[in-house]
């Protein structure tokens, strides 16, 4: 046993975890805040809402649903000239973000729209015979009341993140992936590729946790 | 206050164009409180929805306190919509929300600053009687409470009009009266102005002045709600009529009677106002050679008076009969001979 533990090299163990969450904490804010936009855009241009409008309807849906088609792996290799014409380098957990966030976003956009779906189109409705505005209604009431369903929106989007920075890591975004694939796999050291999945496996539970968490506290339903 | 004027609302549909409104013309007085009853496709729920620019009509004008509601839009129309309030079937309140959340959000609409809101909070939760229950959240409440905070959310910015959309019909009976209280109380009180729409006789016996009924997108009768329920005209509003005045197991019982008493005649009596207080039956049995059994009775209250039916059974000679019957209209008494025995 102690032979085993000591195959693993603790430190960078620490630091692969550290940057699997930089990596993950980074892409799903920005994942929340783009998803959220874009998934508003596509629930509130659609036909009979408040912005009802086909042209954009049509442009937000084909976006999302192109970039949500392509499998990660293959996203990251197709935005490799974008992420060095944006940060100028291929390494590095910053290099992974800008795929990060474009392979999640309208994933989670997509769960965003149906979430704002599921409020009774009735409330809407009394809100604009009180005269509410726009910014009334998204901000008042259809984010406040889809607000359990975004939060087990983002929480699933986090998980599905975190399993991507692992991909991201096989070509040299660093974090767990990295780590299990560097000294786990072309070391042949099964033990370590364990090790790192264990820390993974603690990562997601932790998100799970915190989702869970608040969706039940915001659900008073 | 409100004014409807050849009013059309066309949808295009697949089978053509749907005429959900066709060409309706009303006027609703200050402080009055106006029925629209219809089955349900009557347009009904079109017709209101256009007071308050939530449809536009496809031809005609809505005036409602003096602001033309089918032209103004925008800023203007979000005004006026505050001088306009709603309450609704689903009562679609904010779950997120507690209940003096929901009642400060037209506030929060309207801009009012957080010190006057929770006072003007404060004075509606005692008006509509939720005290205790402010913080609750709607899931917590019952259908009448829910129908409570939606009427106190419609009150909030003190509007001159209160549009009720089928406000209680998702409640058991006894809510249904108590939430009817509550809005004829309301209406006394601050003379405001009622337009409910329902498919309910009882509500409109119970609570209205004036009562339009619809069918198939046209008013077919129009009238202060007595006169109505005295003289129905259309077959449709004497149904309505029928459902306060003639409750199921009427027709049962005569049924029943007219097998037991071959003879004689089954006899609707109407009364209306002073005519409920002569000794009709008394001189009935004195005056003619009859024999008269009651089978049912039933007294019903409007806003504007008292509204009456009895089912009698007459037998003797068919002469006889005739002659009371005769008597019966000479006193201002509806009669209806419901069939030969």
């Amino acid at each position: 046993m102690a032979d085993f533990m000591e195959m693993v090299k603790w430190d960078k163990l620490i630091e692969a975890t550290r940057e699997t969450m930089y990596m993950t904490s980074i892409s799903v804010f920005a994942t929340f805040v783009l998803g959220l936009l874009l998934g508003l855009l596509l629930f509130l241009t659609d036909k009979g809402n408040i912005w009802a409008n086909r042209t954009v309807n049509v442009v937000v849906a084909g976006f999302v649903n192109i970039f949500r088609s392509i499998p990660f792996i293959i996203l990251v290799v197709l935005l490799i000239p974008f992420t060095k014409l944006l940060l100028g380098t291929m390494l590095g957990a910053n290099a992974a973000l800008p795929a990060l966030i474009i392979g999640a976003a309208p994933f989670y956009a997509r769960m965003v729209e149906i979430a704002l779906r599921e409020i009774d189109k009735g409330v809407i409705e009394a809100s604009q015979s009180m005269g509410a505005t726009h910014g009334h209604i998204i901000f008042k009431v259809l984010i406040p009341e889809s607000l359990p369903a975004l939060i087990s929106g983002i929480t699933v989007t986090a998980i599905s993140l975190v399993g991507f920075t692992a991909m991201a890591g096989v070509i040299g975004a660093g974090g767990l992936g990295n780590f299990a694939y560097l000294y786990g796999f072309q070391g042949n050291k099964p033990f370590v590729t364990l090790v790192a999945t264990i820390a993974i496996l603690i990562v997601v539970f932790i998100v799970q946790f915190i989702g869970d968490y608040f969706t039940k506290k915001t659900d008073k339903r | 206050m409100i004014s409807i004027k050849n009013v059309q609302k066309i949808f295009p549909s697949k089978q053509g164009q749907l005429k959900a409104v066709d060409d309706v013309n009303l006027e609703v007085k200050e402080g009055e409180i106006f029925g629209v009853i219809g089955y349900s496709g009557a347009g009904k729920s079109t017709l209101i929805r256009m007071l308050n620019g939530l449809e536009l009509p496809t031809n005609g004008t809505v005036t409602v306190a003096g602001r033309v509601i089918s032209k103004i839009k925008g800023s203007e129309l979000r005004k006026a919509r505050q001088e306009i309030s709603m309450i609704f079937q689903h009562f679609n309140l904010l779950w997120s929300r507690t209940v003096s959340e929901n009642i400060a959000f037209p506030l929060e609409i309207a801009g009012v600053n957080s010190a006057r809101r929770k006072k003007r909070v404060e004075e509606l939760i005692k008006l509509v009687g939720l005290e205790g229950r402010e913080n609750a959240y709607p899931a917590q409440l019952s259908g009448g409470q829910k129908q409570r905070v939606g009427i106190a959310r419609a009150l909030a910015n003190n509007p001159k009009v209160l549009l009720c959309d089928e406000a209680t019909s998702a409640l058991d009976p006894q809510t249904t009266d108590s939430i009817l209280d509550l809005l004829v109380d309301i209406n006394k009180r601050l003379g405001l102005t009622i337009v409910l729409i329902t498919h309910e006789m009882h509500v409109i016996r119970k609570i209205c002045h004036k009562v339009a009924v619809m069918e198939s997108g046209k008013v077919v009768e129009l009238g202060p709600v007595l006169d109505v329920f005295k003289n129905p005209k259309q077959p449709i509003t004497k149904r309505f009529v029928q459902q306060v005045t003639e409750p199921e197991e009427t027709k049962e019982t005569t049924d029943h009677l007219l097998e037991r008493y071959p003879e004689g005649q089954v006899v609707q009596l109407t009364f209306v106002g002073e005519a409920t207080e002569q000794p009709l039956i008394t001189n009935l049995i004195r005056d003619f050679d009859v024999v008269v059994n009651i089978l049912q009775g039933k007294i019903s209250h409007t806003q504007n008076g008292s509204y009456g039916t009895l089912f009698i059974h007459l037998d003797g000679q068919s002469s006889e009969i005739q002659k009371a019957i005769d008597y019966i209209h000479s006193q201002q008494v509806g009669v209806e001979v419901i069939s030969n025995g």
